[in-house]
């Protein structure tokens, strides 16, 4: 079977909390949020608002000043924004992805 | 095949046709040869079977001439081949199966007396890497390889599953293998693999993980002149790859390499290995030549089929290093349309 897995962040209700969302420096990612791990050949799809939250840590935007933005952008309760930050973090780890 | 090249010609002659379901690896040998920057080839393919389907491919394979089966023995197989030198001026000889190998190597001197060359594994290292024997040859070389053992009949299914454990491995001692969870199963499946392929089949530990391959080639002084790891993405219900992807993994081209340096094997090889979720690299297989997927190889960046031709010819071949990471195949079913009169001529004169 193909492993190809989809983030779950979507815009109504991203989260924040404390961030340590270091992707390992072999991950290739893409503008379009495709994930590829080189070393296991595993392929993931990110949606748009993960994709852009990748791109902005490879970038080695602040965790904080992230939150920040999606609060201002999206409609979402800062309590949300922690729990769906979370659930990408955990999924980052579950994948193999994080240093 | 007319060609306007300015390249020397050389004539190779290829077995392993079968592109099937359970492909040889023939068609992808070939289709990694004509990419040789080296020589302006022309393909002389070998066939078992009239209706291989390489037979047919003309645009990759200028004549194909059959064989007799490996069970007819080294006289009738010299014969033939003398008979196809006589015919054609085939320089080099590339065996794809497993089964047919020992004729081929045994015969070695008797075709470089005929003007063949071959780069093929030596008689001892075909057997220390042989299914039967791949746990002693795990031990003797530190390598990390399953349990296994022989079963000679049905009988013994009940005592070695005991020590095995459930779910088990029973493969044949060519091709073909099944994961059985019971003593039922177990049965059906070795009366299966059995009659087919004959006993004693081989009983081994199965082993959870993740299924990477790698294809290599060893210039028989223990250098690994090329390398390429591939993880199956897609595989059939007989477990061969119908999409694979190469991958970046040091830990993989080293092992590569350990394999290569302890065997000091000649030619190709693929090794199939399992990781397991505690990253332990575990040798489930070691093939003594190129798997189906090779072209893979050459698509990557490293023409292993056309560094094996170069070797053949006795010209250097430089340590390959770097290959495209994430290269992709997918491998696609295809109706190759022919006449009756050709397969005729294949069927009845065993040439076209």
């Amino acid at each position: 079977m193909t492993t190809f897995y989809r983030l779950n962040l979507l815009p109504p209700h991203p989260s924040l909390p404390f961030f340590r969302m270091k992707l390992k420096p072999n991950i290739a990612t893409s503008d379009a949020g495709f994930i590829f791990n080189p070393a296991t050949g595993d392929s993931f799809a990110a949606n748009p608002l993960a994709a852009d939250i990748l791109a902005r840590t490879k970038t080695g935007q602040d965790a904080a000043a992230i939150k920040a933005d999606i609060l201002e952008r999206y409609d979402v309760a800062p309590g949300q924004l922690e729990k769906d930050w979370d659930d990408l973090l955990a999924q980052l780890r579950d994948f193999n992805l994080l240093d | 095949m007319p060609t306007t090249s300015a390249l020397p010609r050389l004539t190779v002659a290829v077995t392993g046709l079968n592109a099937t379901d359970s492909p040889g690896p023939g068609v992808a040998v070939i289709r990694a040869l004509r990419e040789s920057p080296d020589f302006d080839l022309r393909i002389i393919g070998l066939s078992y079977e009239a209706l291989e389907p390489g037979i047919y491919l003309r645009e990759l394979v200028d004549k194909t001439f059959q064989l007799p089966y490996p069970s007819a023995g080294t006289a009738a197989l010299l014969e033939r081949l003398a008979h196809i030198r006589q015919q054609e001026d085939v320089a080099v000889l590339i065996p794809n199966f497993d089964a047919e190998l020992y004729n081929f190597i045994k015969l070695g001197p008797q075709l470089r007396a005929l003007g063949i060359h071959t780069f093929l594994p030596t008689l001892a290292q075909l057997e220390a890497r042989d299914k039967l024997n791949l746990a002693a040859f795990g031990a003797a070389h530190g390598l990390s390889v399953p349990t296994s053992r022989p079963l000679h009949s049905a009988a013994e299914l009940l005592a070695t599953a005991e020590t095995l454990g459930w779910p088990l491995v029973l493969k044949g001692r060519y091709y073909d293998a099944a994961v059985v969870h019971s003593l039922a199963q177990a049965e059906q499946a070795f009366a299966r693999l059995a009659g087919q392929w004959g006993v004693p089949l081989i009983a081994q530990q199965f082993v959870a993980g993740q299924e990477i391959n790698i294809a290599g080639l060893g210039d028989g002084h223990g250098r690994t002149l090329s390398a390429v790891p591939m993880r199956k993405l897609t595989i059939t219900d007989r477990g061969k790859a119908w999409a694979g992807i190469t991958l970046a993994d040091e830990a993989l081209l080293a092992l590569a390499r350990r394999f290569a340096e302890a065997t000091s094997w000649r030619g190709g090889f693929e090794l199939e290995l399992m990781r397991t979720t505690s990253d332990e690299l575990v040798i489930l297989e070691i093939n003594p030549r190129f798997p189906a997927w090779i072209y893979l190889t050459a698509a990557a960046g490293q023409n292993q089929p056309a560094a094996l031709l170069r070797l053949a010819m006795s010209l250097p071949v430089m340590e390959m290093e770097d290959y495209a990471v994430g290269k992709m195949f997918v491998r696609y079913a295809w109706d190759l349309i022919t006449d009756h009169t050709e397969f005729q001529q294949v069927a009845a004169l065993g040439e076209l």
